[in-house]
C-alpha cells in the first residue's frame, strides 16, 4: 500500500517536475511551396530541450536552422507535426508573451534610443512606465551597457548594438531566448567576448536558450546540448550532450574535452554532408 | 559656405550673360523695325540698349523685371491691386489650404490602402489615372461646377491644388508605411504587437523620410494648381491672373515677374518643408 502510493507520487512529480520539456517537437515537417517547387526545410525532426538548457543548432545554409527556430516562435507554420512551447502552441506561447527572440539584425530603430529600442516591446506590452524605466536601467546593466540608455544606436559600435538588442529581448522576463546567429557578424574578438558575456547572463538568469550558429567552437563553448542538422531535407543527425562543466572560462576551449566535443560535432556535419 | 557661393555666383552670371544676348536677338527685329520707319541706321550699341529697354518686349532684360518687381513689392501698399504681394498671397493662401487638404488626403488613402487589401488594389489604379488627365483640361470643369454651387474663391482653386498635390503623398507614404523589412515586422509579431501599434511605432516613423521628400513634391504641385485654377477664372487676382493679364496685353514685363515671384515663393516653400525635415530627421536619429 505505502509502495503503491509512493509510485504514484513519483509518477506525478515526473509529468509535473522542472525536467518537463520547455520546448518540444515531435515528428515536425515543413514544406514551403516556391515558384520552383516544394522546399523541404525540415522532415520528421523531434528534440526536446528541458527547462535551463542551452542549446545550439549548427549545420550547414539551408538546412533549416531559422526555421526551425522561426516555428517555435510562431513565425511559420509547420506542414506536418507538432511542437509546444511551455506546454502550449507556439502561437500562445507567443502571445503569452514566452520567449524572447534576437535576430542576426540588430534591427534596433534609428529614431529611438537605445533606452528607447529596449523600452518598444515593454510599451507594447503595456508596462508602466515606472516600471519600464526600471527594467531598462537593469537589462542594460546585465549586458553591459549601463550609461548608454541615451545614446543613439549609429553612435554605437555592432557589438554593442547586438548587446542592446538582446537586451530587448531580455526586457520582459521571458524564460525563453530564441537567438537566430546573434554573433554572425561580428569579428571573432567581439565575438569571444560577448560569448563569456551570453554564458555568463545565462547562468545568472537560468534562462532556456536556442542559439543558432555556423562556428563549431561557439556551439561547444556555449552549449550544454548540440544539436547538428543536415540540408535537403533539413533534418537532425546528431545530438550530442556537452560534458563540460556549466563553469566555462575562455581557455576551456583548449582542453581536451572540448576538442573532443568539437571532433565529435565536426564528424556529425561531415556524416551529414556525405549522405547527400 | 563660402565654397558653395562661387559656383552658384557663376551659374548666375552665366545665366544672367545668355538671358541678355537672348533679349537681344529677340527683341532685334522690333527695333530693326522702328529704326526702318523712322528712317534711321541702328548702330550696335543703340540696338543693345533699345532691345533692352523696350516696352513690351519679347525677352524683357533681367533689369526690366528687377525694376518692375520693385516697383510692384516694395514701392506699392500690399493692399494694392497693382501689389504683386498681394496677388502672392492670395496664390499663396489657395497653395497652403490645397497642400494641406492634398496632403490629409494623400496621408488617408495611403493609410487605407497599405492596410487594406482591396482598397490596394482598387484606389491605387485610380490614383494614378486622376494624374494622366490634363489638369488644364480639368481645372475649368471644377471651378465652373463649384461656382454652380456656390462655391468660390479660394476653395475652387485649393481643390485643384489638392487635386494636384495628394498623389506624390500617396506614392510616397505607401512606399515609406511599408519601408520596414521582414524582420522589423517579425519583430512586432513576436511581441505580439497589434496592427495599431505596429503603425505607430514603426511604420509611422519609419515613413518620415519618405513624408519630407512626398511634402515638397506636393508643394510644388500644388503652387501650380493654385495658379493653373486662377487661369480660367476671368481672375481678377492672383499670380495666374498676373500671367493670364499680362498675356492679354502683351505685358510681358509684368509676366516675366509674376512668373519670379511665383519661383520664389516656389523656393521659400520648398525650402520651407526642407528645414523642418532636417530639423526633424536629425531630432529622430536618421538624419
Ligand atoms: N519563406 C521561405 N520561402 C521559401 N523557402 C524558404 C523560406 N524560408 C526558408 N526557405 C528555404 O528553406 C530552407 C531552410 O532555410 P533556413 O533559412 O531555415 O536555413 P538555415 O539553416 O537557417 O540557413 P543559414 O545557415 O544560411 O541561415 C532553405 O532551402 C531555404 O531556401
Ligand atoms: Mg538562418
Amino acid at each position: 500500500m505505502n509502495k503503491h502510493m509512493n509510485e504514484a507520487t513519483i509518477t506525478q512529480t515526473i509529468e509535473t517536475a522542472p525536467g518537463t520539456p520547455v520546448i518540444a517537437a515531435r515528428g515536425l515537417d515543413l514544406t514551403f511551396q516556391t515558384n520552383d517547387g516544394p522546399v523541404h526545410a525540415l522532415r520528421d525532426v523531434s528534440l526536446d530541450i528541458a527547462k535551463g538548457d542551452f542549446v545550439s543548432f549548427i549545420g550547414p545554409s539551408g538546412c533549416g536552422k531559422t526555421t526551425f527556430l522561426r516555428v517555435m516562435a510562431d513565425l511559420e507554420e509547420p506542414t506536418g507535426g507538432s511542437v509546444t512551447v511551455n506546454g502550449v502552441t507556439p502561437a500562445e506561447a507567443r502571445r503569452a508573451r514566452a520567449y524572447g527572440y534576437v535576430f542576426q539584425a540588430a534591427g534596433l530603430y534609428p529614431w529611438r534610443t537605445i533606452g528607447g529600442n529596449i523600452r518598444l516591446p515593454l510599451e507594447i506590452m503595456g508596462i508602466p512606465r515606472a516600471e519600464q524605466a526600471e527594467r531598462v536601467r537593469r537589462v542594460l546593466e546585465l549586458v553591459e551597457l549601463g550609461g548608454f540608455e541615451k545614446k543613439f544606436p549609429w553612435q554605437l559600435s555592432g557589438g554593442m548594438q547586438q548587446r542592446a538588442s538582446i537586451a530587448r529581448a531580455l526586457s520582459f522576463d521571458a524564460d525563453i531566448l530564441l537567438m537566430d546567429e546573434p554573433f554572425g557578424a561580428l569579428d571573432e574578438i567581439v565575438r569571444d567576448h560577448l560569448n563569456e558575456q551570453l554564458l555568463k547572463l545565462w547562468e545568472r538568469t537560468g534562462k532556456t536558450i536556442a542559439f543558432v550558429t555556423h562556428s563549431i567552437p561557439e556551439a561547444v563553448y556555449l552549449s550544454t546540448k548540440i544539436v547538428v542538422m543536415s540540408p535537403r531535407p533539413g533534418r537532425i543527425t546528431d545530438v550530442i550532450e556537452s560534458p563540460l562543466p556549466k563553469e566555462r572560462p575562455l581557455d576551456i576551449r583548449d582542453t581536451p574535452e572540448f576538442l573532443e566535443v568539437a571532433h565529435r560535432v565536426r564528424e556529425g556535419l561531415r556524416a551529414g554532408h556525405q549522405d547527400e | 559656405m563660402s565654397r558653395s557661393l562661387l559656383p552658384v555666383l557663376t551659374v548666375l552670371a552665366f545665366i544672367g550673360v545668355i538671358w541678355y544676348a537672348a533679349a537681344v536677338a529677340l527683341n532685334a527685329p522690333w527695333a530693326y523695325d522702328k529704326a526702318q520707319r523712322a528712317g534711321v541706321e541702328l548702330t550696335l550699341p543703340a540696338l543693345v540698349s533699345d532691345t533692352w529697354a523696350q516696352d513690351k518686349p519679347k525677352l524683357p532684360a533681367p533689369h526690366q523685371v528687377g525694376a518692375e518687381l520693385w516697383e510692384t513689392t516694395v514701392q506699392k501698399k500690399v493692399t494694392s491691386k497693382r501689389s504683386l504681394v498681394y496677388h502672392a498671397w492670395i496664390t499663396l493662401s489657395a497653395t497652403l489650404l490645397g497642400f494641406v487638404l492634398g496632403t490629409g488626403l494623400g496621408i488617408l488613402l495611403a493609410v487605407g490602402i497599405v492596410f487594406n487589401r482591396t482598397m490596394d488594389m482598387s484606389v491605387m489604379p485610380w490614383v494614378i489615372a486622376s494624374q494622366t488627365i490634363p489638369i488644364l483640361a480639368i481645372a475649368p470643369m471644377i471651378i465652373v461646377v463649384l461656382n454652380a454651387v456656390g462655391i468660390s474663391g479660394l476653395l475652387p482653386k485649393a481643390m485643384i491644388s489638392m487635386y494636384l498635390s495628394f498623389f506624390p503623398v500617396v506614392v510616397g507614404m505607401v512606399k515609406g508605411l511599408r519601408s520596414p523589412d521582414a524582420m522589423q515586422l517579425d519583430q512586432m509579431r513576436t511581441w505580439n504587437a497589434s496592427a495599431a501599434q505596429t503603425f505607430w511605432k514603426l511604420r509611422l516613423p519609419a515613413s518620415m523620410p519618405y513624408f519630407f521628400t512626398s511634402l515638397k513634391i506636393a508643394m510644388a504641385a500644388s503652387l501650380v494648381g493654385a495658379i493653373v485654377g486662377e487661369l480660367p477664372t476671368g481672375a481678377v487676382a492672383g499670380l495666374g491672373a498676373r500671367l493670364l493679364g499680362g498675356s492679354y496685353y502683351g505685358q510681358t514685363i509684368q509676366i516675366w515677374s509674376a512668373l519670379i515671384m511665383a519661383a520664389a515663393l516656389a523656393a521659400a516653400l520648398v525650402g520651407t518643408i526642407g528645414i523642418i525635415q532636417r530639423v526633424t530627421l536629425k531630432r529622430m536619429g536618421m538624419a
